[in-house]
């Protein structure tokens, strides 16, 4: 969950920018705090070598010096802000192989579900992507406010009842991930750890194929069964899709949002590892 | 004419009402020092009031498919409300005449009619708001109606304050006469009621005339 | 009858908050009883608790502090052991403990922490610096400190009377709404906060109107001492932003008890909207919380390098900037809440704007230090580590006002070190140093040197070996607020971090031994003049503690620095006898503590739905206004002949610093 080892170009280009600023930075602060130690060292008042200006108080050029340092420095970082912010924007769409897959994302109290509109199946817990591809991510919460981040392939995301945010990525290299939710939401909230399965094309082809004849059937009336109340779940479902508009149901509230605690929950750790 | 027969007669010039000597040296004056306070205080009050109105704003549009201020607003109760608002705040003006020149009756009067006039206001909006929750338009209703209700609620319960904040003052200037503590306090009581006055109008062009042109 | 109380909401079964609010209790009630039994209590209620003295009610505040420190504390230190133990494992405090905690964690410190102790240094420093008897109000401000008080008192009620908020220290709704917390915790913090808030109003109109209207002859703006010019500042600040913390705290007060759909899922609530308001007023609090700190900073390296400060002028243009920009920049809380590239460009771009004035003033505090004779005193000390510390806590803040970089480090731990990272280094190093520097004022002896050094050294290497660990443990990837984690490469990191939170415990011990052999040693420790540090600014020209009255004649002032000015004349033209005359000061008044006594009912009674109760409260709070308002007598007056055996006592002392040091 490394955020400095990206494995798709949006988190690549995240951390260009976040260790750019970190040098940009460190070479006005490093100076800066040598200064301090440094002065406060040679001025010492049992120093016998020091000078002493009791009355020195004001430097017109030392001003100029003073107000200029920070403020190049932050035109130079507003210039990278501005720049890597437009290039950046999580809805910016991303170029890779083919068309891409679009993923619809659905925190819940406490998992998450991916719902894959045009495969028609959905999984709990586990997001499964095809290597290279744009992933088109749609993101809205059933009830309370997460956000979707996988550290290694970028931007995170607010999720949001009623709303639906946007997200762009592509994953680079073959392999197993970890995302979770940064924003907190509740008692099972450190159990949203999901799994990221970058897989080749063809393996991709054969995880869509193999889970469209699951017996396990998503609609409406299974997500309001299994999904909509508070729980942790043990296992990492995974479903036909048998609804394709059941994603903009759930954002648009034709689908209530989730209730909140009721006796029958079940959290704490060890249940879903 | 008899207001400034009384005053010269009690030795306050009525041509003098309001001017200050405002001292550069050192500490200001009490009288200056509690009006400017309360002046901060009242600024403080309307950056919360445009959180209300900021809330309004936003939400708004947010009916739920429930009814808009076109269908609910009654703009004639809303310019009778508005008529007692600005007579109250001229009433409040005269209390303050009276008391710069120290006569107790007509301070008392003035501030009957205020007072009068303020819960005349009072009695139309809660018919207004009773009516509304009656027809099933409360404030759970929408988002919408939650904000109207907590802004305009928000300037009743101020006036309520600002009511017994009045019956209050009326008590004290008839029982200590017209002491300088209590005419500074009262000075601070006009300003009070005449930024509600203020608050008054930005929400019936805000919320009643912006919302029923819609 | 007792609307939603029942005697369930006593943690009967969890041995946590039981055992500790037992011993609370029984710490509470002893400390009562010597209190009354050695006779001590008329002392305190009329020196103390009616006291309306602008240095008392400093003093509280700073006390209510220190206290809630220790109680903020005590829970850091609970969360650095959960998440230390919790690796594959639940620790030992389930999540709704756990949650509970770190929201009490959050909200005790900085509301019942950072804002007293700040606000009770500008109520003791203040009008002492500016040459006066008071400040604008001072019923007035006791009543904003008991205020305080009341809100802290709640936030500890709810530990042994039903429970605490469990969203974090910023109630986000829908988490927030009574549908995903159905309890009191909410209702607790909300109402909590709405009574303390008006006490923080208070103070911002208080101090805000001292400065403007009551200050000496002769001390123009640009002659008033830094520390003003950064209350001024602050206080500005609180006016301006708390009233949207309560317009907020109330809508959110109106969803959960009267069915309002401001911030609902259901019915067009809008949890954005909640966002906005509440960061339009959060971020505006940190540098209501910083400046005072900074003000601290200019007073204290200026005295102890021995020089003026340093670009005077451009100091009091880079606090009013700060002051003005901290209004926009609130949206980088919440870069990741998908604005768009242009509004999170704009507000990225303004955060880091923020930066240039507060470089400006660690580079005028670097030439403060520049050819001047440095003491290292524990307040300079505190100087220097909060130097070195913030512009490192600054550093990483401007790198998460970069947006992408915010994209990765949002709500991490990396987030949490930075924050921490400038309220530790930045407001409460200042905040100690403060108090060292400003103690022998209040109390007329000083803290112990040893002590206070060593406390130093502890605070800061425990910071650093608490939070730096942090910084790394959020570049894995690990998010704030979690109960337990199974990545096993975050675990060595946070054991670090359990250490570096002993580390500052022991800090905090040092503390309190400080306290302790200070007052023990208080004789030899005595500040016999009042000008302990040789200062420069004008609450060194009083005794230690002040007569009530601050100065027997409020001093003429002509330039900057004027204490220093007035020691330098007195050496060379020596002292005048000077014509006492009467002084009248306002009278002490119960209406605060009555006040706050009514306020913590209706607070209690309105948390568990007491109807009947609030009603009462409401009428004893307003009856107590009355009551306030008809007395005929505020002020008292001390003869003439009282204030020149005072100030007598006060000169005869400091000629005989002056004749035994000759030129300092």
């Amino acid at each position: 969950m490394n955020i400095l080892d990206p494995q798709g170009p949006i988190a690549a280009a995240d951390k260009q920018i976040l260790i750019d600023s970190i040098a940009i930075m460190l070479a006005i602060v490093l100076p800066t705090i040598a200064a301090i130690f440094g002065f406060a060292w040679f001025f010492r008042a049992s120093s016998t070598r020091a000078f002493h200006w009791p009355d020195w108080q004001y430097s017109g050029r030392l001003e100029l010096v003073v107000w200029s340092i920070p403020a190049l420095t932050i035109i130079l970082l507003g210039g990278v802000a501005w720049i890597g912010s437009h290039q950046l924007d999580p809805a910016k769409p991303v170029a890779g192989i083919g068309q891409g897959v679009t993923i619809q994302v659905v925190s819940l109290d406490w998992k998450w579900l991916f719902i894959y509109p045009d495969q028609r199946i959905a999984s709990v817990n586990t997001l499964t992507v095809p290597v290279g591809a744009p992933l088109h991510f749609q993101l809205t919460s059933a009830s309370v406010m997460n956000v979707f981040f996988v550290p290694q392939l970028g931007s995170m995301i607010y999720t949001m009842n009623d709303m639906v945010t946007r997200l762009e990525l592509r994953a680079d290299q073959v392999g197993n991930y970890l995302g979770l939710s940064a924003h907190f939401s509740g008692d099972g909230f450190p159990d949203m750890l999901f799994d990221v399965h970058v897989v080749s094309a063809p393996d991709f082809a054969s995880f869509a194929s193999n889970t469209v004849e699951s017996d396990r059937v998503l609609n409406g009336d299974s997500y309001r069964q299994e999904l909509l109340k508070q729980s942790v779940p043990k296992d990492k479902t995974v479903y036909r899709l048998d609804d394709p508009e059941l994603f903009m149901a759930i954002a648009t509230q034709k689908i209530p949002p989730g209730p909140g605690p009721q006796e029958a929950a079940n959290i704490g750790a060890g249940n879903v590892r | 004419m008899a207001v400034a027969a009384v005053a010269s007669a009690r030795g306050y010039d009525p041509h003098l009402i309001g001017l200050e000597d405002v001292s550069h040296d050192g500490p200001a004056s009490k009288r200056i020092i509690a009006g400017y306070g309360f002046w901060i205080f009242i600024l403080s009050d309307m950056v919360m009031f445009s959180c209300f109105f900021a809330a309004f704003a936003v939400l708004s549009g947010q009916t739920a498919g429930g009814p808009t201020g076109a269908e609910l607003f009654n703009l004639r109760n809303v310019a009778i409300e508005t008529a007692f608002l600005l007579c109250s705040s001229f009433a409040c003006g005269m209390a303050s005449i009276a008391a710069e020149v120290r006569y107790q009756l007509w301070f008392q009067v003035a501030m009957v009619v205020t007072c009068l006039l303020g819960i005349g206001f009072l009695i139309i909006e809660f018919h207004e708001f009773a009516d509304l929750i009656a027809r099933g338009a409360g404030p759970s209703r929408s988002a919408f109606l939650s904000s109207f209700f907590a802004l305009v609620g928000c300037h009743g319960a101020h006036v309520s304050a600002g009511i017994l904040w009045l019956l209050t003052m009326m008590a004290q200037v008839f029982a200590k006469g017209f002491r300088a503590d209590i005419l500074r306090r009262f000075l601070c009581f006009a300003l009070f009621w005449h930024a509600l006055d203020i608050i008054w109008v930005a929400i019936f062009s805000v919320v009643y005339l912006l919302g029923s042109a819609a | 009858m007792f609307g939603k109380l029942t005697l369930a909401a006593i943690p009967l079964s969890q041995p946590i908050p039981l055992v500790t609010g037992a011993v609370v209790l029984v710490v509470i009630l002893a400390v009562l009883a010597w209190v009354v039994i050695a006779g001590h209590l008329p002392y305190l209620w009329r020196e103390w608790i009616t006291s309306v003295d602008h240095k008392r009610i400093g003093v509280m505040y700073i006390l209510l502090a220190s206290v809630m420190l220790l109680r903020g504390f005590a829970d850091a230190i609970m969360m650095r052991a959960q998440q230390a133990l919790a690796f594959h494992s639940n620790g030992f405090l389930p999540p709704e403990h756990y949650n509970q905690i770190f929201s009490a964690h959050g909200t005790i410190m900085i509301f019942f922490v950072a804002m007293p102790f700040v606000i009770g240094l500008m109520n003791l420093v203040v009008p002492l610096q500016l040459g006066v008897r008071d400040v604008a109000f001072p019923t007035l401000n006791s009543v904003g400190f008991w205020l305080t008080a009341t809100g802290a008192l709640l936030v500890n009620v709810s530990l042994v009377v039903g429970e605490f908020a469990r969203t974090g220290w910023l109630p986000y709704p829908p988490l927030s709404e009574l549908t995903y917390s159905p309890g009191v915790g909410v209702d607790y913090y909300t109402w909590s906060l709405e009574i303390s808030g008006i006490g923080t109003l208070v103070a911002g109109i208080n101090l805000v109107t001292t400065v403007l209207k009551i200050r000496t002859r002769g001390m123009t703006y640009m002659r008033m001492p830094i520390f003003c010019w950064t209350t001024l500042a602050s206080n500005l600040l609180i006016i301006a932003a708390f009233p949207i913390l309560t317009a907020t705290l109330a809508m959110l007060i109106l969803d959960r008890y009267l069915g309002f759909h401001f911030f609902t899922n259901e019915a067009g609530g809008n949890v954005m909207m909640f966002m906005n308001l509440i960061w339009a007023w959060g971020h505006p609090e940190v540098y209501i919380l910083v400046l005072p700190a900074f003000g601290v900073y200019s007073e204290v390296v200026s005295t102890f390098s021995g020089k003026p400060l340093f670009g005077y002028r451009s100091m009091v243009l880079a606090t009013m900037a700060i002051c003005v920009i901290s209004f926009m920049v609130w949206l980088h809380h919440f870069f990741t809440m998908g604005a768009g590239p242009d509004v999170n460009a704009i507000f990225g771009i303004a955060s880091m704007i923020i930066a240039v004035p507060t470089g400006v003033k660690i580079y005028n505090w670097l030439f403060t230090m520049f050819g001047g004779r440095i003491r290292f005193t524990t307040p300079m000390m505190w100087s220097i580590g909060f130097m070195v510390t913030f512009i490192i806590g600054g550093l990483t803040g401007v790198l998460v006002a970069v947006p992408p970089a915010d994209f990765l480090l949002h709500n991490s731990l990396f987030l949490v070190a930075h924050f921490h990272n400038v309220i530790i280094g930045g407001v409460l190093f200042g905040a100690f140093a403060g108090y060292t520097y400003w103690f022998p004022k209040a109390f007329g002896f000083r803290l112990h040197e040893g002590w206070g050094k060593a406390a130093f050294w502890f605070w800061l290497i425990g910071f650093y070996v608490a939070f730096v660990p942090l910084y790394a443990v959020g570049f894995l990837g690990m998010t704030r607020r979690m109960q337990h984690y199974d990545i096993a490469a975050w675990t060595p990191w946070l054991h670090l971090a359990s250490i570096g939170a002993v580390l500052i415990l022991i800090g905090i011990i040092c503390q309190i031994m400080q306290l302790v052999v200070s007052i023990r040693h208080r004789e030899a420790l005595r500040d016999v003049t009042g000008d302990p540090w040789d200062g420069r600014s004008l609450e060194w020209a009083t005794a230690s503690p002040p007569p009530v009255f601050n100065f027997a004649f409020m001093p003429d002032v002509t330039g900057e620095d004027a204490y220093w000015t007035m020691k330098r004349r007195a050496r060379e033209e020596g002292a005048k006898e000077p014509n006492y005359q009467a002084i009248e000061m306002p009278r002490n008044s119960p209406t605060g503590f009555v006040c706050a006594f009514f306020a913590t009912v209706m607070g209690f009674a309105l948390i568990w739905h007491i109807w009947w109760m609030v009603i009462a409260a409401l009428i004893g709070a307003y009856a107590t206004f009355v009551v306030f308002a008809w007395r005929d007598h505020d002020e008292y007056e001390i003869p003439a002949e009282e204030v020149a055996r005072l100030d007598h006592a006060n000169l005869n002392a400091r000629r005989g610093l002056v004749t035994a040091a000759g030129s300092v």
